[in-house]
């Protein structure tokens, strides 16, 4: 209120130009430089996170950035070269880990800095078991899925299940996987008979990676890689191939919005974690942590899952999800965290990943080469 | 017009024509005849179609009718590389990345001749252009008269009966030029090969041939020996292009014979001319007459044409003054005034009496 | 300047006492100032001159390729995790024969090195860093290190035995041998690694696994592909530059442009019309399945393998092979070819041993353009090259950009470098530089 009437004045008398000068002041405009994935997935989060902020807070001003497929580089090359530019970065657990270890992002402590939940529950107890890393704030959780074309199979024999994309004798026809070892590898000793419980205790036995490589042999000649995520269902849309890898943020999009003919296998979805990590050295910590305070609610998070299919990370978030804001369609049957979707999940075992992935990803490279 | 043709004929265009673009014609209705051992030049502004000619003869062009004759066989469907016909091009056209050993080598190894032979061969030809301790170098290497000297031997080097130069020495400097002439009709003369001949230059033409085709206008104007082209030009155009000529225009008014009166058209006179090339009485006519046939006349002498004249102009050349006056209202005709010490001294402004006989003032086409 | 002496402008006439003759030995320009010096003064300034137009060029090369690339082999050496993390804990480990697993006396100085890590500010910590380049010599090591680092302070004599409870690698001395090899600041390990080999338990260089071997025979494919996407530059490329430079100058450049439309067309566009055209079910197929040439179960596979790479790559490539190659053949004049068949040779004769030497710089020049770029390609190779199209630089790319592993992708990248360099110095020894015509 004060500053809106030292504003009128100011608009009336040229003496008091100096009053306006210093009330500005007090909120210079910031611009928060925010990485993340591009595409659907950002919208989502401009619609849900940066509109809001932005209208709550005129000054403020976020640019986005689609760097998070390498924003593990970035960050270390902006903070090694002393520059760092990026005030918030979107990225995966594991990327979050290394970078923490690293030292070059910012140790988060939940409870202090993010909201508790509408009954009071701290943020350490809300967000989902598991998903918080010590420099990592969970904002949704994705899984990777499997989906068919049901016009390339007849409709009395319609694959349903992970062991059905190793079954080429009865779902002939090629398929598309993502061209590193995660996922693939957990599939091939859940699709072999390994409960998804000791699907990583096995993987990390020199007899149980043998093993998913052979099981992986059994369709190699059908196997289309895809690199980046956009290409999956673009390879189903072009007739391509008859299954395909992807995320099924954009798998529910292909197929809801853009009417792509396809269905999704939730048995043995990848389920994963993506959130928010803070750059050490950021140009705008303090503005970045009051945002971060915001964006990370309650009601947010459960925003986000109106305008994409990836369900929130807080549990208090899931009975807030309602219907896409623009199809109308109810969103909590496409979470990959509804009940009925969530029968069989393998849940991406970063540590095994961070153990393990260097080797993994040389062998996995080997075996494409072969 | 020009039919000399003899049965001995070594190359003969049998009404040859060219087009390039079906419209106009290049080469219109053309018949010559070379006889073996013959040197034949082809004499022509640019474009006047003489280079196509050879290009025809050579076979990197095709006739648009009619037949080119070699040796008494038509060579119309003969590719090039089979015609055995030597060339030397206006570039010389020496393979850089060959060594001139090479080079004169190139068209012996094609017609698979032993190792030895070549050397013997490529050695011979090359001292015959005195270029004996030249064969490692590379064309980049050699002068401009050097390269020529090459490319010469290179045409000769697997004893063609005819060879083609298309304006070999149009890049070299004059003193070179000319000792390239005499060494060019030298080798002519004692290989006792053919050589057709293809030049703009018209002192190179006089020098060199046996015989000059003059060319324009995609025709032949004249084929003769040198000094009849000099001196018995059988039109205008030949007049104009070979040597210094000066023209006088004017009508017929009289034929008696050989000789014809003219009366010139800027009002100067009558003169008495050679009946050369003249329609008939009433006919326009160009008047030929050479510098050096003009003469200054003392009050006494007695000469078929006498005119007044005034000096314009002197330009000194050593040997000889060229005089440029005024007669009968064209003020650039040229007199030769020898520069002997008998002379008598002329100067800008004087009035002169010009005379010259009927036999040197040859009536033309009016062109 | 001997107008100087000549002119009469008096000499040094404050000291008229020296003798005549030795005031004339020295040559001095017309102010009196001497000749050499003058010279000098003048040379300097073209000198100057000239080094300020090169400056911004040397400076911009020096920062934007020359430092980089001496940053580059450094970090391809660089190993300062080790040292700075664990000081106490190598100089424990002196003299240890790398067999038994190392006593209580080393496992003290560990827990010391873990402490002192813990008290530095947080930007200086040194444990996180250790557990990822352990990491890349074991498995698991980045685990075993940083969930021990929690422990730590809770640790009580024997501190092997908290060790050993903390994560079971510390019990296997093949941690330590990396501990103890890699505790130098310089290694040679990425190099190692970068050749598919690995260090065995006595410290020698061995092959690696088989089914963990990828760079060598991904040299090998990425020099075979480079080679052949050359060659077929210069199959498609020669015949085009010809005409071209036989065709009058208007369609000469028109012709042209068709040839360096792939240059002015975004990569995306590109990369769509590729797969539209090259996809199973794309436009090429299609059309051979209509004019009955394959079946339509045995569509061909042209994109997302080695031949969709070997396709887009040479048609982006086409015009570095072309450009050369026409700049060379329009110098050639018809008067070569019109005097080798005056000498008796055919077309072909004519054409292989008068006109295609003549066109060897072109062909050296777009050659070994075609060739260098292609060899450090990885855009397209990674949008169309599916796996078996993929080339070194998109396992370099991946190092940069995924893991993180800048050392090995450094190493790589060096080893790319350096073999392009003696790939060029053989080309240099065998066909002379000189004999390049790149435009």
């Amino acid at each position: 209120m004060t500053q809106r009437s030292l504003k009128l004045i100011g608009a009336g008398s040229a003496v008091s130009l100096l009053a306006l000068g210093a009330a500005q002041a007090a909120e210079d405009p910031i611009s928060l430089t925010i990485v993340s994935w591009g595409g659907a997935y950002t919208q989502s989060q401009v619609r849900a996170y940066h509109e809001p902020w932005m209208e709550l807070n005129p000054h403020v001003t976020i640019i986005n950035d689609d760097g998070s497929a390498n924003a593990l580089a970035g960050l270390r090359a902006q903070s090694q070269a002393g520059n760092v530019t990026w005030d918030l970065v979107d990225m995966l657990p594991s990327d979050a880990q290394l970078a923490c270890d690293e030292g070059i992002i910012l140790p988060i402590d939940h409870d202090e800095m993010l909201a508790a939940a509408p009954d009071g529950t701290p943020a350490s107890e809300d967000f989902l078991p598991g998903s918080l890393g010590e420099c990592f704030i969970p904002q949704i959780v994705y899984s990777t899925v499997l989906t068919f074309r049901p016009g390339a199979f007849p409709e009395d024999n319609q694959p349903s299940s992970i062991a059905d994309l190793f079954d080429t004798e009865n779902f002939p026809g090629r398929r598309a996987l993502q061209d590193r070892p995660g996922t693939n590898l957990e599939w091939a000793l859940y699709a072999d008979g390994v409960d998804p419980d000791d699907i990583y205790d096995v993987l990390a036995t020199p007899e149980g990676q043998d093993r998913a490589f052979a099981k992986l042999d059994t369709i190699k000649d059908d196997i289309v890689f895809w690199t980046e995520g956009a290409q999956a269902p673009q390879l189903l849309a072009d007739g391509e191939v008859v299954f395909a890898t992807g995320y099924n943020g954009r798998m529910f999009d292909a197929i809801e919005v853009e009417g792509m003919e396809a269905e999704i296998i939730w048995d043995g979805q990848v389920v994963e974690w993506d959130g928010w990590v803070v750059p050490a050295d950021g140009p705008n910590v303090d503005a970045v942590m009051e945002y971060l305070y915001f964006a990370t609610d309650t009601q947010r998070l459960a925003d986000q899952a109106s305008f994409i299919s990836y369900g929130p990370a807080r549990a208090s978030s899931a009975e807030l999800v309602g219907e896409h804001a623009d199809l109308g369609i109810d969103m909590n049957e496409h979470m990959p965290t509804a009940p009925e979707n969530y029968f069989a999940p393998i849940v991406l075992d970063n540590d095994f990943w961070t153990d393990y992935g260097d080797e993994l990803r040389e062998r996995f490279a080997n075996w494409m080469l072969q | 017009m020009f039919d000399v043709r003899d049965d001995t004929a070594f190359v003969r265009f049998d009404r040859v024509q060219k087009s390039y673009d079906g419209v106009s014609l290049v080469v219109k209705d053309l018949n010559l005849d070379i006889a073996r051992g013959e040197f034949m030049t082809m004499l022509g502004p640019s474009g006047s179609g003489k280079t196509t000619c050879l290009m025809m003869l050579a076979g990197f062009e095709t006739a648009t009718s009619g037949d080119i004759l070699l040796g008494g066989k038509p060579i119309n469907n003969i590719p090039p590389h089979k015609r055995g016909i030597g060339m030397v091009f206006q570039n010389y056209a020496l393979f850089p990345h060959m060594t001139v050993g090479e080079n004169l080598s190139f068209p012996l190894e094609v017609r698979g001749l032993g190792r030895s032979d070549r050397e013997a061969k490529v050695k011979r030809a090359l001292d015959m252009v005195q270029m004996g301790a030249f064969a490692g170098r590379r064309p980049a290497q050699l002068s401009g008269g050097q390269q020529q000297r090459i490319a010469l031997a290179r045409a000769l080097v697997f004893e063609p009966d005819l060879v083609l130069m298309d304006e070999p020495l149009g890049a070299l400097d004059k003193n070179l030029r000319e000792r390239m002439q005499y060494e060019i009709k030298h080798i002519h003369e004692s290989l006792g090969v053919t050589v057709v001949y293809v030049t703009h230059d018209q002192t190179e033409a006089l020098t060199m041939s046996d015989k000059v085709a003059v060319f324009d206008d995609g025709k032949i104007q004249q084929l003769a020996p040198p000094d009849i082209l000099y001196e018995e030009p059988s039109n205008a155009f030949v007049a104009a292009f070979i040597g210094e000529n000066n023209t006088l225009r004017g009508q017929v008014v009289r034929i008696e014979g050989d000789v014809c009166t003219v009366k010139l058209s800027e009002g100067g006179g009558e003169v008495k001319a050679l009946r050369v090339n003249v329609e008939g009485e009433g006919a326009q006519t160009t008047l030929s007459l050479r510098p050096e046939r003009v003469m200054i006349a003392g009050g006494d002498s007695h000469m078929d044409n006498v005119f007044d004249a005034q000096v314009q102009e002197l330009i000194y050349l050593g040997d000889h003054i060229r005089v440029r006056v005024q007669v009968a209202g064209n003020d650039e005709f040229i007199v030769k005034v020898p520069n002997s010490s008998s002379g008598r001294k002329v100067r800008v402004g004087d009035a002169l009496r010009l005379g010259w006989a009927m036999q040197d003032c040859r009536a033309l086409d009016p062109s | 300047m001997a107008q100087a002496d000549a002119g009469g402008v008096p000499l040094e006439t404050g000291r008229s006492g020296k003798p005549a003759s030795e005031k004339r030995q020295k040559l001095v320009t017309a102010d009196g100032t001497p000749l050499k010096r003058a010279l000098q003064r003048a040379e300097r300034r073209r000198v100057l001159a000239a080094l300020l137009l090169v400056a911004p060029l040397l400076v911009f090369l020096l920062t934007v390729f020359i430092f980089p690339i001496g940053q580059m082999m450094w970090r391809s050496v660089d190993n300062p995790q080790v040292v700075n993390a664990l000081p106490n804990t190598l100089q424990a480990l002196q003299g240890w024969d790398g067999r038994e697993l190392p006593d209580e006396r080393v496992f003290a100085a560990l827990r010391d090195d873990f402490l002192a890590d813990a008290e530095r500010p947080r930007r200086e910590q040194t444990i996180g860093p250790l557990g990822i380049r352990l990491n890349y010599e074991l498995s698991a090591a980045r685990g075993a290190i940083s969930r021990t680092a929690r422990q730590v302070p809770q640790f009580e004599e024997p501190y092997k035995e908290a060790f050993l409870d903390a994560h079971r690698l510390w019990g296997d001395p093949a941690l330590w041998r990396v501990i103890q090899r890699e505790g130098r600041p310089l290694t040679m390990s990425y190099y190692v690694a970068a050749l598919d080999r690995e260090f065995d338990e006595f410290g020698n260089i061995v092959q690696r696994d088989e089914n963990r071997r990828i760079y060598v025979s991904l040299y090998g494919r990425t020099l075979a592909l480079s080679v052949g996407i050359t060659f077929l530059c210069f199959l498609l490329g020669f015949p085009i530059a010809y005409y071209m430079s036989i065709l009058p100058m208007r369609q000469a450049n028109l012709l042209m442009i068709c040839v360096l439309l792939p240059f002015w067309t975004s990569l995306l566009v590109r990369t769509t019309a590729w797969i539209v055209l090259l996809q199973q079910q794309g436009v090429v197929n299609t059309l051979l399945v209509s004019v009955g040439l394959i079946g339509d179960d045995n569509r061909l596979s042209l994109i997302y393998n080695m031949t969709g790479t070997i396709i887009a790559m040479t048609h982006i490539l086409l015009p570095f092979m072309v450009l050369p190659l026409y700049s060379v053949m329009r110098t050639i004049p018809p008067s070569y070819m019109r005097a080798a068949k005056s000498l008796g040779a055919t077309p072909t004769t004519a054409f292989r041993r008068v006109y295609f030497p003549q066109t060897l710089p072109g062909i050296g020049a777009g050659a070994v353009l075609v060739f260098i770029i292609s060899i450090g390609y990885y855009i397209t190779p990674a949008l169309v090259g599916g796996q078996s199209g993929r080339m070194i630089s998109n396992e370099i790319a991946r190092h940069m950009q995924q893991s993180l592993n800048w050392g090995l992708a450094a190493a790589l990248g060096t080893m790319l470098l350096v073999g392009v360099l003696v790939l060029y110095w053989l080309y240099q020894r065998l066909v002379g530089a000189e004999s390049l015509k790149l435009g």
